[in-house]
């Protein structure tokens, strides 16, 4: 997992070590002044027969001034290094993230949740680059001066030493200790910590869910249980937590009294002096100071730990539709065929949503898709362009297995426009150029007339190039819908597949983008599911399906004669006549 | 969904000027003390007592020489036994200490962990206060920011920042007062150095800040781009635009690596610019010292000098320490003050006093209050003089001459007026934004109209105590929300204590029995991200399951299936009109066929109803809604 990581600092691998190396001069530095520090006591102050030398003070004073300058020099680096190296390790691993999560399939999508993934780009970079700082300044720092600490003291007086050499053992032995219980104690604080925000999240979009029902009471407890678990979490670790400080404090005043014990049989003895004495306090001391030190890095890394191991997930999330070793790039026509197709959302659980679907569509030909809800209509357009990979038997497009195309020549000619579909801030252009990003105006213009969204375009306050709302949210429903289409249109795609794509658009619109699309792109197979028996009746021919499979298979009037469901579904809609919303004639918005 | 028009406030808009940070931190502190006076109080005794065992120790250290070593150097039989004595009374000191100190940490986590919770609780309690308007007027990632980030904040404030500046001051207050014991003159200067110190801190603090809030806005800058993108992830997808959108992301990354990356530069300087400082000033000591010695001006020996220098070090070291914390109070106080914003905003007002009762006739037609369900409500009126009055519930609702605006001078309705009579199924139709929705939003009140006046059951609405009024109407909304739980609560999510067979019975009347039935767990399934892996048509059928088990008065279905296809809607009106007979029902839709058979239909154009009737009624006017409806037929 660290290493994984670390791959990911990349350019800014020198200044990631030379921080350290920076820090550690600095330490360097400041271990010396106290050193001379003690020169300007001796010879200065206390020098020149107890009378003080100004000289020496002058000498020594300017010595201790120009190294504190030096030391703030290193300082300056070390931090300024660490703050390039944390910020650039950052911005890589949201880089690396972003990229990867690019060439996840919708299988991938859906596993990690959107929420997931965005706290993942941000919350937890952001944790792992305070602890990256932290770990490059302090880390280094700490047992540096832990270490020449401890060879001080071993010159001053090995036996000594050995007491110090066993305290630091038995700290040592406390930090591993907490640290082991704490992580997975923390990783479960995260878990909690992440229900908790779903549980907001929900509650913010679905407030007029809450409110209708009167529910505000009701998730006020559920909220307050949550926040209950997640305070009781926190609190197990913190209760190990809260032990190490304490703990370290008996074993430095252990040492303390060990040491003023034995100082004093070794002073008595003569085999040490007093100074000696005084020395090994202030180590005893600097050991404690960097011990913290320390302890702040652990406790941070122990945090960041658990968003370390979240971004890896999603670094080393496999793409479930894969690009195949020796892509074909040529999609011939709009040939489609299912071969004895079963597919499932959740592998292994479950009923299977698709299972042995035989079918062939024509090149150029319009089939309409109809069937219940739930009956696996999406499910099986989200195929053809390998949105999803089959379980069992093969998809072909032009006469080729789907899975050996080059992805993005194959999505490029299958064009899909979902059923859940969004708009991108920008203006209406920049959305409709994300089908082709050198379009023409012009060429936008006659998509959208294909799509019947230009109409209403011209009327929008600054027409082709009104500021869309993230997600679309400044258009109706209806008007996204086209131009949702028309985007998908300007793809040129050899297979256009809507997706319950004009559920929003009157009929009379509906039916007038249907004919526009066969005079626009007659060659172009075109599947279309809908609800409406109108959208699809003039189709060539029209799959029924019901419950995963294929009910029917056949232009409208054989399937009136043949077709029972079918039947019914245009009864029911027929002596209850069609749907209405914005009519051409109407205003719309 | 309501349209409300005005442009949204920007997702985390970064104003992180704090007026009153010294305000904001004690109304912070105020919050922390209300629940743990006492205990806050504890840790401040633990943690002052604490220091004084680790001054005994560090002054200890000097008598051990002078008075139990030295006597010993070179005697022939030394006498250990008073330093064991002393050694012995330390120890105990140091136990004390460190039990001092386990305590002060257990109390600041109790403390912290259990202050964060208090805010929790109370930031979400009061946002499920706040009116229908402030989820349409705020981004739900700013709001989602606060939990995630600003309460965070304030954690380290609590438990870290906060004790340390108390520490400090104790610490600051013993040295200081024994410096100037010891030497006025050195005081002046380590003062002087330590005021130094703040201004830098100061100066250099406020520049950080700026380029911190400078991060802060590249940072939202980054999530707003990241949100918005793997929100549309599949469309990008479908299109090809993997590329394009990395290189855009690549872009705002940049930028946020930059301004991170000076905000931090110009942070990790702060401290070791102190800690020079420091330096700095135990040279000047030593050399004002020295020269204060040898010239006898004052009385200053070598012994105090050197002391003074010690103290000088514990002087300036923790309000060193206390400038690194500086940046992250900053923070904090920005985190507070928009924790304390959602606190502040001005909860749903609720001025009615009318409550629904559950009711059952007497032989001779008067009503009695009921506990238990009977299928019958009233409303409960209590008069000035206290008496209680019961009028019955019919689910009669009238709008007078209703006008409404989302915004000040933008009216989105004029003139509404509609009566539905007790069990009148009553639909509306008219193209998308003719203010179809809205209507539905005022009868609950979400919003509040401007003029008119909407009489419930004779009643008007403004008098109807809120949840009263929402319990005695059933919702479904296009747009479906489901919660992270199983079906079975998803469901029961409509009435709280309905059994599994009753959640069963209402699902079979929705239709969505046999779908949930196919489901790997059936009721049991689990639904996470809003029930991802169901069809639209499939969540619109829990929903309405939910709304049915809650078994309303009156109920109102925006375009409540408008995903689910015309055969199984045939089946699921069937079934909702079952268990709406004799109740009123309002209906939004775009298909004819949801409301064909309604009793009255309104029209409903640029916020006026332009033509209303039954469906005979209004094809023989060969108004409006002929023409919409011919122009469907000649589809057909």
């Amino acid at each position: 997992m660290i290493k994984k990581l670390w791959s990911n600092v990349k350019q800014y691998k020198k200044s990631a070590v030379m921080t350290p190396v920076f820090a550690m001069l600095e330490v360097f530095m400041e271990t010396l002044i106290p050193f001379v520090a003690a020169y300007l006591i001796d010879e200065g102050i206390n020098g020149g027969n107890g009378s003080g030398d100004m000289s020496s003070i002058i000498k020594y004073g300017c010595l201790m001034v120009l190294m504190a300058f030096l030391s703030l020099t290193f300082a300056i680096l070390a931090g300024k290094l660490a703050a390039k190296a944390s910020t650039g390790f950052a911005a890589n691993l949201r880089s690396s993230m972003y990229s990867k999560i690019q060439t996840y399939s919708f299988a991938n999508i859906d596993k990690f949740s959107t929420g997931g993934l965005i706290t993942r780009l941000t919350t937890d970079v952001t944790n792992i680059q305070q602890a990256f700082q932290m770990s490059t300044r302090m880390a280094v720092r700490a047992p540096i001066t832990l270490i020449s600490s401890l060879v001080m003291c071993f010159v001053i007086n090995t036996r000594i030493s050995f007491v110090f050499l066993g305290a630091i053992a038995v700290l040592g032995i406390i930090m591993v200790f907490v640290v082991k219980k704490v992580s997975g104690i923390f990783a479960e604080v995260f878990k909690k910590y992440d229900e908790l925000n779903t549980d907001v999240q929900e509650n913010i979009t679905a407030i007029r869910v809450v409110k209708s029902f009167v529910r505000e009471d009701f998730e006020n407890e559920k909220f307050k249980n949550a926040s209950g678990l997640l305070y009781k979490v926190a609190m197990r670790a913190e209760k190990i937590m809260a032990l190490v400080s304490p703990g370290m404090m008996l074993v430095i005043y252990s040492l303390i009294i060990a040491v003023s014990w034995l100082a004093a049989h070794f002073i008595a003895g003569g085999s040490m002096t007093t100074g000696e004495l005084t020395s090994l306090f202030s180590y005893i001391s600097t050991v404690m100071m960097s011990l913290m030190m320390l302890l702040g890095v652990f406790a941070m890394i122990i945090m960041s730990l658990a968003s370390a191991r979240r971004i890896v997930e999603v670094l080393d999330e496999e793409p479930a539709v894969k690009q195949p070793d020796d892509p074909v790039f040529e999609v011939a026509n709009g040939d489609i065929v299912f071969e004895n197709v079963g597919f499932s959302y959740r592998k292994g659980g479950g009923d299977r949503t698709l299972c042995n679907i035989d079918l062939h569509i024509r090149s150029g030909e319009t089939v309409g898709v109809i069937g219940g809800t739930g009956s696996g209509k999406t499910s099986l357009v989200n195929l053809i362009s390998r949105l999803y990979d089959v379980d069992e038997g093969v998809v072909r497009v032009g006469g080729v297995d789907v899975r050996k195309y080059d992805i993005a020549a194959l999505r490029d000619n299958v064009s899909v426009v979902l059923q859940k579909n969004l708009l991108f801030s920008g203006t209406v252009l920049d959305n409709l150029r994300w089908g082709n990003e050198h379009a023409t105006r012009q060429e936008c213009e006659a998509a959208c007339k294909a799509a019947a969204a230009d109409e209403f375009i011209k009327k929008l306050p600054d027409g082709y190039d009104t500021m869309i709302e993230q997600g679309g949210t400044n258009v109706s429903g209806g008007q996204r819908q086209r131009l949702c289409i028309a985007r998908a249109l300007l793809k040129k795609p050899k297979i256009l597949i809507l997706d319950d794509s004009t559920s929003a658009v009157d009929t009379g619109t509906d039916a007038r983008i249907r004919s526009a699309m066969k005079d626009a792109i007659p060659g172009t197979t075109k599947i279309i599911i809908a609800q409406r028996i109108g959208s699809v009746k003039d189709a060539d021919r029209i799959i029924v399906m019901e419950d995963g499979k294929i009910n029917g298979f056949d232009t409208h009037e054989n399937l009136l004669k043949n077709n029972a469901i079918y039947r019914e579904i245009y009864d029911t809609q027929m002596s209850m006549g069609g749907d209405f919303d914005e009519s051409p004639a109407g205003k719309g918005v | 969904m309501a349209q409300v028009p005005g442009p949204r406030r920007d997702r985390m808009k970064v104003d992180e000027k704090i007026e009153h940070p010294v305000r904001m931190l004690f109304r912070v502190m105020k919050y922390v003390l209300k629940k743990y006076k006492w205990l806050y109080l504890l840790a401040l005794v633990c943690i002052a007592a604490a220091a004084v065992a680790a001054l005994m120790g560090t002054l200890f250290q000097k008598t051990l020489v002078d008075e139990y070593i030295v006597p010993n150097i070179g005697a022939a039989d030394p006498d250990f036994a008073p330093l064991l004595a002393v050694l012995s009374k330390l120890a105990m000191i140091f136990l004390a200490g460190v039990i001092v100190s386990y305590v002060q940490q257990r109390v600041l986590a109790v403390i912290s962990q259990g202050s964060l919770k208090t805010i929790r609780d109370d930031v979400f309690t009061r946002m499920e206060k706040l009116p229908i308007k402030y989820f349409d007027t705020h981004s739900h990632g700013s709001i989602m920011s606060v939990y995630t980030n600003d309460v965070d904040t304030l954690r380290q404030l609590i438990s870290s920042s906060v004790p340390e500046i108390l520490q400090t001051a104790v610490t600051v207050t013993i040295t200081l007062v024994s410096m100037i014991a010891m030497s006025g003159y050195l005081t002046l200067v380590s003062v002087g150095m330590v005021l130094v110190s703040f201004f830098v801190t100061a100066r250099v603090g406020a520049s950080s800040g700026k380029y911190y809030a400078k991060q802060q806005q590249q940072l939202a800058s980054v999530n707003g781009y990241i949100e918005e993108m793997i929100q549309g992830q599949k469309v990008v997808k479908v299109f090809n635009h993997e590329s394009r959108a990395i290189e855009t992301f690549e872009e705002k990354n940049e930028e946020l690596r930059q301004s991170a990356n000076r905000a931090n530069g110009i942070a990790n300087i702060l401290m070791p610019i102190n800690g020079n400082l420091g330096h700095l000033s135990y040279v000047l000591v030593a050399v004002v010292g020295a020269i204060l010695a040898i010239s006898g001006r004052a009385d200053l020996t070598l012994g105090t000098i050197v002391s003074f220098l010690g103290l000088n070090k514990s002087f300036s070291r923790p309000i060193r320490q206390l400038s690194a914390q500086v940046n992250s109070i900053v923070l904090a106080l920005a985190g507070a003050k928009r924790i304390f914003a959602i606190i502040d905003e001005t909860p749903e007002n609720d001025e009615g006093k009318v409550t629904l009762v559950r009711v059952s006739a007497q032989d001779d037609g008067s009503l009695v209050e009921q506990s238990e369900r009977t299928g019958r409500w009233a409303w409960k009126r209590v008069d000035q003089a206290g008496r209680e009055e019961l009028i019955p519930m019919l689910g009669d609702v009238r709008f007078n001459d209703v006008d409404f605006e989302y915004r000040e001078n933008h009216p989105i309705l004029h003139d509404i007026d509609i009566y539905a009579y007790p069990g009148q199924k009553i639909a509306f139709v008219g193209s998308t934004g003719a203010g179809k929705t809205t209507i539905t939003n005022l009868i609950n009140r979400f919003y509040d109209i401007k003029d008119g006046e909407i009489l419930y059951d004779g009643i008007n609405v403004k008098d109807i105590k809120k949840n009263d009024l929402r319990h005695s109407l059933g919702v479904v909304l296009q747009e479906t929300n489901l919660f992270t739980g199983t079906v079975m609560e998803n469901i029961r999510y409509g009435r709280l204590d309905a059994t599994d067979e009753e959640c069963i019975e209402a699902a079979k009347l929705a239709n969505a029995d046999s779908f949930i039935r196919r489901l790997p767990d059936g009721y049991n399934t689990m639904l996470k991200n809003d029930g991802a892996n169901l069809s639209q048509g499939q969540r619109q059928l829990l929903s309405i399951s939910r709304a049915a088990v809650a078994d309303p008065p009156v109920l109102i279905l925006d375009e409540a299936t408008s995903s689910v296809d015309t055969r199984t809607e045939v089946l699921v009106q069937r079934g909702m009109d079952s268990i709406m007979k004799g109740r009123t029902t309002f209906v939004i839709a775009h298909r004819l066929s949801t409301v064909r058979d309604s009793d009255c239909i309104m029209v409903l154009e640029g916020g006026r109803i332009i033509e209303r009737g039954s469906h005979e009624e209004l094809l023989e006017k060969r108004g409006r809604y002929y023409s919409l409806y011919s122009n469907n037929f000649s589809e057909e």
